[in-house]
């Protein structure tokens, strides 16, 4: 066998094994829902939310600027799925979310997803078309066209969920500068240690992809965390394994 | 229409990941087929973009929150769409719009980027002070100076500390991607069978 039918045969059986995990365990969560571990940005933002609905404030949710096209999308496929819960949440509120993001397809999918969480929670009138914006196409156009809605816009709490880079510091800043909270992760490196060094509670990693099961998108967002932590399990376990065999010389 | 539109993304997520695995002619077609669809409907949806910035910034101008800088953008951009449709993106005055405004501006951002990251980064300790702080500015501290230019050249056990910070970085950077790779296929998995549909609007 060739080293590229290999390597197809490892990521056909990681996928049908990440599929049938989760199948199963989301029809097990559905029978015996269990706790998740608490994450200071999610109980953050539980908190934050409320208090934009109670305050008449606004919550904005930059989706960055992540190509559906390309692997980066997966990141903003995640926050989309977060608004659309926080749209149901905060649909009585008198300021409805603003979105924004640097990616035209990702800008109509936020439209998509906030017109589907107002008619979820039978508020379609409170829908409007401005709310879900292109700010810019490159990543510095992206970051002058967000700050301004953080600044402006009667914004209490940012949520920066998606594909950013380093000029999300530019973003970090003007929402620190307004005093308003700042829940930040990014699939990026370099986001991610821009977002640690200016969040108030960062968030690392893959807790990004989190985001659903947190704010409540039902029982298959928390079987995904788990089909993670056991692949994640199952990847060290071959590392070692591997370590050791290359250490002993078989491999 | 909802259904249909659903059938449809998970039909098309199902064939495109098909072809990647299996790629029999029928599959293959069907995955470029598929693709140059959605690249056009992209481009499309760059056209709806960009209508969607002049109607917020319209909405802005009425208002007078701002209206200068939206007015501004607003005519900018119309001139600029307008002259690049006529002459094309490679004529020389197109070409020095981007040379002289938009290249200057984004490096002046870059500029301005590098202080608000430094001052980010003295403002960490007083904002969470925990050893994960401590350590990443203390490991950004020692980047900084196994990599910085000095009159006498390379400050002696550099290279070896760079090496040394390498290592923990590289093995830190892959243990985040693995987890985002992760992350990255169950979110797929969700999106193709029709648990996260982001398109039902």
């Amino acid at each position: 066998m060739t080293a590229f039918g290999f390597s197809l045969l490892i990521a056909i059986g990681v996928l049908l094994l990440a599929l049938v995990l989760l199948i199963a365990l989301s029809l097990l969560r559905k029978r015996i829902p269990t706790g998740l571990r608490p994450i200071a940005a999610y109980e953050r933002l539980a908190r934050s939310v409320g208090f934009a609905v109670e305050n008449g404030t606004r919550l904005h949710i930059s989706l960055g600027r992540g190509s559906l096209f390309t692997t980066r999308g997966a990141s903003a496929l995640a926050g989309l799925a977060m608004l659309r819960k926080l749209t149901e949440r905060t649909s009585l509120s008198d300021n409805p979310p603003v979105v924004t993001s640097g990616d035209a397809s990702l800008a109509i999918l936020s439209q998509d997803t906030l017109h589907s969480g107002y008619r979820v929670a039978r508020a379609e009138e409170q829908y409007r078309f401005s709310t879900g914006r292109l700010t810019g196409l490159t990543p510095f156009s992206y970051a002058a066209g967000t700050i301004p809605v953080t600044k402006d816009e009667n914004v209490s709490t940012n949520v920066f969920l998606g594909d950013f880079g380093a000029e999300s510091a530019l973003m970090a800043d003007a929402a620190e500068r307004e005093n308003s909270t700042l829940i930040a992760a990014s699939d990026s490196i370099a986001a991610q240690s821009v977002f640690y060094a200016t969040a108030q509670d960062p968030l690392i990693g893959e807790e990004l992809f989190a985001a659903g099961a947190y704010v409540g998108a039902g029982p298959v967002h928390e079987a995904s965390l788990t089909v993670q932590d056991i692949l994640r399990w199952l990847i060290i376990l071959a590392i070692l394994i591997g370590s050791g065999l290359k250490f002993i010389g078989v491999i | 229409m909802r259904i249909l539109a659903t059938v449809f993304a998970i039909a098309s997520g199902i064939i495109v990941l098909l072809g990647y695995f299996y790629p029999i002619p029928l599959l293959l077609q069907l995955r470029v087929l598929l693709t140059n669809w959605a690249l056009i409907i992209a481009a499309m949806a760059v056209l709806i973009g960009v209508y969607n910035l002049v109607a917020v910034h319209m909405e802005k101008i009425r208002e007078g929150k701002g209206s200068v800088y939206s007015g501004v953008l607003v005519f900018a951009l119309i001139v600029t769409f307008a002259y690049g449709l006529v002459f094309g993106p490679n004529d020389v005055a197109m070409r020095a719009v981007v040379d002289a405004i938009i290249v200057p501006v984004e490096a002046s951002l870059m500029a301005i980027l590098a202080v608000t990251l430094i001052y980010a980064s003295i403002r960490l300790l007083g904002r969470r002070l925990d050893v994960m702080s401590v350590l990443f500015l203390v490991a950004a501290v020692l980047f900084l100076i196994a990599f910085m230019p000095t009159p006498i050249g390379q400050i002696p056990g550099s290279q070896t500390l760079a090496q040394f910070m390498n290592i923990l970085s590289t093995g830190g950077a892959r243990g985040l991607l693995i987890g985002i790779a992760l992350g990255i296929l169950l979110t797929g998995l969700r999106v193709i069978f029709g648990v996260d549909r982001p398109y039902e609007g």
